[in-house]
């Protein structure tokens, strides 16, 4: 009934091939054929950001997308930003500044400020605010998320 | 406790948690993937209130992939309206018409969102498709979406077999309201109207169950607040014991209140589907679907009034509400009840009637949102004084100064009964010090300079300063387990839910000073009721309070327990040692120390004969419970900037000063708080729930319904006052709905300072304010 697609996707560096239907969310393919569930999903409309991943590099919306556009590109998740043991300066500077609470917005979070630190590397806080808008987050009021992107840019910075 | 010993007690600690959830590896209901696992999708009404003639699911069931689907019809006696989670305090002459919710719609629906019909199928995506094979005959009926028109004779009657859509009428009052006013220099009278929405965790509501057959054991894992009642429930629905039902909240992606309702229709029938087939069955809620498939907290409207003296002491206050309890009510009394005491405040208020009838009315179901109805009475209370400060020419500072209750006069008894059904009683309290702190935070003396400065140059600046009490920590009991493991870990189980509250720190740290050992050391569980199945659950903002002192009565018993021990393994007195590092240590002699790994198993031996009366291990079980509520407080003050072309507005400087006794870690405290007002801010100028009269939410995603962003939250300065709570041994209140609690008041107040509304004769009585709003309450006066 349903017609299914082979897709090959390069994801936090390793190149998978799988066969999927056509309408499978990008957001779903991740969390539950490659079972990377770091990459959460808290609306499946476009608008909290939960879902964010790097598409080619781009922080994108994993549920606005197909699995099957994919096909042939580079994706990063969550599961994909710390060194081994060492975690990403982003990382790090959240748990340090508690920039989370439920965590349940974190990974989205990760993924579209640590890609804004690449391309800023010395943001005010106005800049990281209008970077950080297209995420939701419920628990924090944002204050300590702010303070982390902004100590994650000192500490990159030397 | 020597100067060796560590106190991890009161400082700003990280998170235990955080590494987890940082590098994606926390597990959400959502992440579980079973073997063998289904799928359900739950057909819902998309009408407010109806005769409900048929739903016919033959179509779906003929469907590839669907292995299941199931009307009430099909739940045959499983199908029985749900139980009364919070039963009404006994208040004299409360009436209270009890309706609760069946998991399934059978003869009426009531509210659009009421669950008609579940699929199970083979993926998610199936059996969402089988809903739209599902033919539904509904004949609607009129929608009751109006509080006031609902009351009237003739309305529509959402349950008919009671004959008005009344669920509950409760009056409290103390001292002689009429006498008060008799002798009062003025008395003013508003009508006010509050709305709270919608708590919009950023993760749904989510239900696994995994019926196992042959080991007659039920596992469900849940989103929820309150596992362990949870589990109790679902045990007596299904005909088990409670051991055979495992009820796990692991990671929740935030609750705020509605993860706690009991029984959301989801808990029954996913795992009674998953008994029926034998198979896991996964069933996640959707975003659209969340907003009228979980809980909101809505509106009331006061009537009410205020008697001062000619210098604006309080004599007395009377309100009289209607409370929007939705379509059922199976939280009993507690929003309104909450609303009726919050709205005393930190005043003295000699006289008090509150008279509130509760309604019925086809829309979602009404439960407790963070600050639970608290915010209503705020409110009230806090524009009277507003208004009343403005008539009396006094300054709305100077008009709450005068009428705080002394510090000398706690305990505190306002003579009428709280949600937990103890008389209202504030523990203790020091209000002025907080009221001055916030005034010099937010530089109050010095605004009006600035303001009309400001003004000069065409910028409309507002300052408001609202006060409130919060009722913390209440009952009835929590429980926690505490063990020194055999490789020097500890680990604690509690009975609560977490949702990203920090108990995984707050409670490590707590242990960790009473058995001398790393916070990183302490492994905490909460939320599974296979590792601690007695408690109550986490609201209230009572899990620090509660559970947090059980876990120091636990880890007291454990530190006398590794005191004695090792007393025994150097044949000396327990005076003599002292704990730290994870090892004891007997006072000013280093090397004679011996590890807790080695204590621990050394209490658990393998040989030779153990005197009677002694348990094995470092372990001990705990529980505590409160006398009463502990009552924190705070004051919040803010400057904004308004457009008063847009009536868009700019948050310059927000203060809060806050009191919740002995702080266990202040950095996650100010989380707390920075949350809370995140929350009170959407509630006063961004979130509204928009019905149109045939009970449809018009707002129904997150692009409509807009939560706060980083650049409408701004940067808050926070200030600590310290009054111990006398109610238990740790000193410490509640503190996580402190944040959201005053700031509608403060908003209205604000505005109305920054576009001299007053003189206008223009005063704003109603929240949620948004700019359109603003503007048609501005031009309707004008
Ligand atoms: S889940 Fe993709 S933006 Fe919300
Ligand atoms: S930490 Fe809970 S939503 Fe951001």
């Amino acid at each position: 009934m349903t017609d299914s697609h082979t897709i090959a996707v390069t994801v936090n560096g390793v190149r998978t091939e799988k066969s999927v239907e056509p309408r499978l969310l990008l957001s779903d393919f991740i969390r539950h054929e490659l079972m990377l569930a770091g990459t959460h999903v808290g609306c499946e409309h476009g608008v909290c950001g939960a879902c964010t991943i790097l598409f080619d590099g781009f922080p994108t919306r994993s549920c606005l997308m197909f699995a099957v556009q994919a096909d042939g590109h580079e994706i990063a998740t969550v599961e994909g930003l710390s060194k081994g043991e060492t975690l990403h300066p982003l990382q790090q500077a959240m748990h340090d500044s508690h920039g989370l609470q439920c965590g349940y917005c974190t990974p989205g979070i990760l993924m579209t400020m640590s890609a804004f630190l690449d391309s800023n590397p010395s943001p005010d806080e106005h800049a990281v605010r209008e970077a950080l808008s297209g995420n939701l987050c419920r628990c924090t009021g944002y204050q300590h998320i702010v303070d982390a992107v902004l100590l994650a840019a000192e500490r990159m910075r030397t | 406790m020597s100067s060796r010993e560590t106190r991890n007690f009161g400082a700003p600690i990280r998170r235990n948690e955080d590494r987890k959830l940082l590098t994606g590896k926390a597990l959400f209901v959502d992440d579980l993937e079973i073997p063998g696992m289904l799928y359900a999708a739950l057909l819902r009404s998309s009408v407010a209130h109806g005769e409900l003639i048929s739903v016919d699911v033959s179509a779906a069931l003929a469907r590839e992939g669907v292995v299941a689907a199931y009307t009430a019809h099909d739940l045959g006696d499983f199908w029985q309206p749900g139980p009364l989670l919070v039963p009404p305090p006994p208040i004299e002459g409360v009436i209270f018409n009890l309706r609760t919710h069946a998991c399934l719609a059978k003869d009426k629906v009531r509210y659009v969102g009421e669950p008609l019909a579940i699929v199970i199928a083979e993926s998610r995506y199936i059996a969402e498709d089988a809903l739209a094979d599902i033919a539904v005959e509904i004949e609607q009926l009129p929608a009751v979406v109006d509080l006031e028109a609902a009351l009237k004779p003739g309305a529509a009657l959402v349950h008919d077999d009671l004959r008005s859509n009344v669920s509950a009428h409760v009056r409290q009052k103390n001292g002689d309201y009429a006498a008060a006013a008799a002798k009062a220099a003025h008395i003013i009278k508003r009508r006010f109207a509050y709305e709270h929405g919608i708590s919009s965790p950023m993760e749904t509501r989510g239900v696994v169950a995994q019926w196992d057959e042959r080991a007659g054991q039920l596992t469900v894992w849940d989103t929820t607040q309150a596992p362990v009642f949870l589990r109790n429930g679902l045990a007596a629905v299904f005909g088990l014991s409670e051991r055979q039902v495992r009820v796990v909240a692991p990671f929740v992606g935030g609750g705020f209140g509605p993860k706690i309702m009991m029984f959301y229709p989801e808990e029954l029938l996913v795992p009674w589907a998953s008994t029926r087939l034998n198979r896991p069955i996964k069933w996640i809620e959707d975003r659209l679907e969340h907003f009228v498939a979980t809980t909101h907290e809505r509106g009331q409207i006061h009537d009410a009034q205020i008697a001062l003296d000619a210098e604006g002491r309080i004599l007395g206050v009377k309100d009289v509400f209607l409370h929007d309890t939705g379509a059922y009510d199976p939280y009993g009394l507690t929003v309104p009840i909450n609303s009726q005491c919050t709205l005393l405040g930190p005043y003295v208020i000699p006289a008090y009637d509150s008279t509130f009838t509760a309604v019925f009315t086809t829309l979602p179901i009404v439960t407790p949102y963070r600050g639970a109805g608290r915010q209503h009475g705020v409110f009230v209370i806090e524009r009277l004084l507003d208004i009343a400060a403005h008539e009396l020419k006094i300054d709305p500072a100077e008009i709450r100064r005068r009428n705080l209750i002394p510090p000398d006069a706690f305990p505190y008894d306002n003579k009428i009964i709280y949600q937990d059904f103890a008389p209202l009683s504030y523990d203790s309290g020091n209000y002025e010090p907080i009221l001055n702190k916030a005034l010099d935070a937010i530089g109050y003396a010095g605004f009006k300079d600035e303001q009309k400065k400001a003004l000069s140059e065409g910028k409309h600046l507002g300052i408001a300063i609202a006060n409130y009490v919060e009722g913390t920590g209440i009952g009835p009991y929590e429980g926690a387990r505490v063990q020194v493991q055999a490789n020097g870990r500890v680990s604690v189980a509690t009975g609560i839910g977490t949702q990203g509250q920090g108990h995984f720190t707050v409670f490590a740290q707590i242990v960790a000073d009473q058995v001398g050992c790393l916070v990183t050391d302490v492994d905490v569980v909460t939320g599974d009721t296979d590792r601690f199945h007695w408690g109550a659950g986490t609201f209230a903002s009572r899990g620090a309070v509660v559970a947090g002192n059980a876990v120091n009565e636990a880890a007291l018993v454990v530190r006398q327990k590794i005191l004695k021990l090792a007393a025994d393994h150097f044949e000396c007195a327990e005076e003599d040692l002292e704990l730290g590092n994870g090892e004891v240590q007997i006072v000013g002699v280093p090397g004679r120390s011996v590890r807790l790994s080695e204590l621990a198993m050394k209490a658990n031996p393998m040989r030779g004969a153990v005197k009677p009366g002694t348990e094995p291990g470092l372990e001990s079980t705990q529980y505590f419970g409160p006398p009463g509520g502990a009552t924190a407080s705070g004051v919040h003050a803010m400057i904004i900037e308004v457009d008063p072309e847009l009536l868009t507005l700019e948050i310059k400087k927000y203060v809060v000063v806050h009191d919740c006794g002995t702080v266990i870690n202040p950095l996650i405290l100010a989380g707390q708080i920075h949350g809370g007002v995140a929350q009170g801010i959407g509630n006063a100028f961004y979130e509204k729930l928009l019905f149109d009269d045939a009970g449809q939410l018009l707002n129904a995603s997150l692009a409509d319904y807009l939560l706060p962003t980083s650049l409408d939250v701004p940067r808050m300065q926070l200030e600590h006052t310290v009054t111990p709570s006398p109610l238990n041994p740790l000193g410490i209140k509640g503190a996580g709905e402190a944040g959201a609690i005053p700031v509608g008041p403060l908003f209205a107040q604000a505005i109305e300072d920054a576009l001299g509304l007053k003189a206008k004769g223009i005063e704003l009585l109603e929240i949620p304010l948004s700019p359109g709003r603003l503007w048609q309450l501005i031009t309707q006066a004008g």
